[in-house]
């Protein structure tokens, strides 16, 4: 398999006159597992979407796999914000799964019996099976997450951008989320996770990219997820505790 | 008064609409998802200076011609309102106001110019307003068919892509389904539909098939495809119903009668509905209520506060 997964080549991008992104260039090693961080309104959710097409870019080059993204859809799957569709639309869990076969199924065609199968299996990796036949509507937060999470494991794909997977979930899901990422991880894909909470990203994630605006860091978290770049990534104002130790990090203002 | 039924002319007019009122009620779904309930209202109104310049400029009411010129008047209105809201701060539904109204405004100029023109008053051109299924002919009634049973089987050979459009837009375009392409699929559809209906109901009142319908089934579905099935099923009760009580007085227009007999489904279903009906609500709130006043006689007091 290429070496990258990833590689993107001074983009930027940017809604109305705001700049949002500018100067992005990094390249994401194959099967690495990589937390995004950086503070709120940094771009992180914009740069998934730009490189994944789904925001338009103002300039810059994007491969996946050493291929432009029209080559390889297939091969990448996309897990949105939890909050970005509508829950209140009238199908259950086991159908919104079955979508991630939509791609595969082709144009015109419909699902057949093997496919819900391999839904029905992707529910079951999550813990999910017992609610197949309900109403989305009625599921918890942390259960729609895990039906996103199996609709973007039965598109078997090389390569996953995940927004915020673990936002608003309780332990339990978090913890069944992040050994799902995991997994993904030893099968050797490359996944790209959105995250917020920096308390678990030395735990989650073997790379770390800080981002605001731009990338301030990039790298190994054992080298990278340091103080100084979280500093620099949010601007200083930051304040957060790990084990014991309680940890500060004076504002410069 | 079932003497009407007799006539061929009705049986074929019934037909077409409630024809027409599957195929809007089935389309009325896909704006119901996209949150553009709207969209169907000012497409409508903007397709009547479409109909009066076609007809100013053969010189004749022939309904394919009419409909050709509602729908590019409709999709000339539905180009503004996407123009006026990507690129200026205006909200999507004021845009969607704007249009409705000037739109509208100017066909009823042009059709003050049309009735008083030579044979013009003769026209029928009114019709188009609050609509007279009565008034159409053996040829109108097949275009509407044909054209009616297009936009059915569209939106049936499609019918998981449009789920997905609607559910989940960003994660379709991942897999490859194009976003701007379902967008111009979904704007011709309802365009369609409207121009093939303004003539049976009106440019007023056909954006009423294409919403009532649509937010009864949402009372009774659970899922995607019960939705768009009943959805069509009260649009074709409502077109048939309503066109058949308007032809039982003379000059009766169609348009209204079709709203009226709609919103009786309407009403019915929010009563009913099995989902999130009032009543089956009701009952549910009960039926808890019971069910946890009970419980709590059975607990002793002193068990009750150990269990805090």
């Amino acid at each position: 398999m290429e070496p990258f997964a990833l590689e993107v080549e001074d983009l930027s991008a940017s809604y109305r006159k705001n700049t949002v992104l500018h100067d992005i260039n990094v390249k994401v090693r194959t099967g690495s597992l990589v937390g995004i961080i950086g503070p709120n309104g940094a771009g992180k959710s914009t740069f998934l979407k730009t490189i994944l097409e789904l925001h338009p870019a103002l300039t810059g080059k994007v491969r996946f796999f050493g291929k432009p993204l029209k080559e390889v859809k297939k091969r990448i799957g996309y897990v949105p914000q939890r909050g970005s569709v509508d829950w209140d639309f009238p199908t259950d869990a086991l159908d919104v799964v079955t979508m991630g076969l939509y791609g595969k199924i082709g144009l015109f065609k419909r699902p057949g019996r093997k496919d819900v199968e391999k839904a029905m299996e992707a529910l079951r990796k999550v813990g999910m099976e017992a609610y197949a036949k309900r109403q989305i509507s009625q599921l918890s937060g942390g259960q729609q997450q895990r039906v996103f999470l199996a609709r973007a494991l039965v598109q078997e794909a090389d390569m996953y951008f995940m927004d915020e997977p673990l936002a608003g979930v309780d332990a339990a899901t978090e913890k069944a989320i992040m050994t799902i990422l995991e997994e993904l991880k030893q099968a050797g894909k490359t996944v790209l996770v959105v995250h917020h909470d920096l308390q678990t990203v030395e735990d989650y994630f073997d790379h770390v990219l800080f981002l605001n605006k731009t990338i301030i860091a990039y790298g190994k978290t054992a080298d990278t997820f340091t103080e100084k770049n979280i500093v620099k990534a949010y601007g200083g104002k930051i304040f957060w505790t790990k084990g014991e130790e309680a940890r500060v990090v004076h504002s410069p203002f | 008064m079932w003497s009407i039924l007799l006539s061929s002319n009705m049986q074929w007019v019934l037909v077409s609409t409630m024809v027409l009122g599957v195929a809007a009620g089935a389309v009325g779904c896909l704006s119901y998802f996209r949150r553009q309930n709207l969209m169907s209202d000012s497409l409508a109104h903007a397709a009547l200076p479409g109909v009066v310049l076609a007809f100013l400029v053969i010189g004749e009411k022939n309904m394919l011609v009419l409909i050709i010129g509602a729908a590019i008047s409709a999709l000339i209105g539905a180009f503004f309102i996407q123009l006026i809201s990507t690129s200026s701060r205006i909200s999507e539904d004021s845009s969607m106001g704007m249009i409705l109204s000037i739109f509208y405004g100017f066909g009823i100029m042009l059709l003050t110019i049309a009735n008083r023109s030579a044979g013009g008053n003769k026209s029928g051109l009114d019709n188009f307003i609050f609509g007279q299924a009565a008034a159409m002919v053996k040829t109108d009634v097949i275009t509407m068919n044909i054209l009616a049973l297009v936009i059915i089987f569209a939106l049936f050979i499609a019918f998981k892509e449009w789920k997905l459009y609607l559910f989940d837009p960003d994660f379709a375009q991942g897999i490859g389904l194009s976003s701007r392409g379902m967008n111009i699929f979904y704007t011709v559809l309802l365009v369609a539909t409207i121009v093939v209906g303004i003539q049976a109901v009106g440019v007023i009142l056909i954006a009423a098939l294409m919403i009532i319908p649509a937010v009864s089934a949402r009372y009774w579905a659970h899922s995607f495809s019960g939705m768009i099935i009943l959805s069509a099923l009260f649009g074709g009760l409502s077109g048939a119903l309503g066109t058949f009580v308007s032809a039982l007085g003379s000059g009766w227009p169609t348009g209204p009668f079709i709203v009226i007999a709609a919103a009786v489904v309407f009403i019915v279903s929010l009563l009913f509905g099995k989902e999130k009906g009032l009543l089956i609500r009701y009952i549910q709130f009960k039926k808890t209520q019971q069910h946890v006043q009970k419980r709590h006689l059975l607990v002793p007091a002193t068990q009750e506060g150990d269990a805090e």
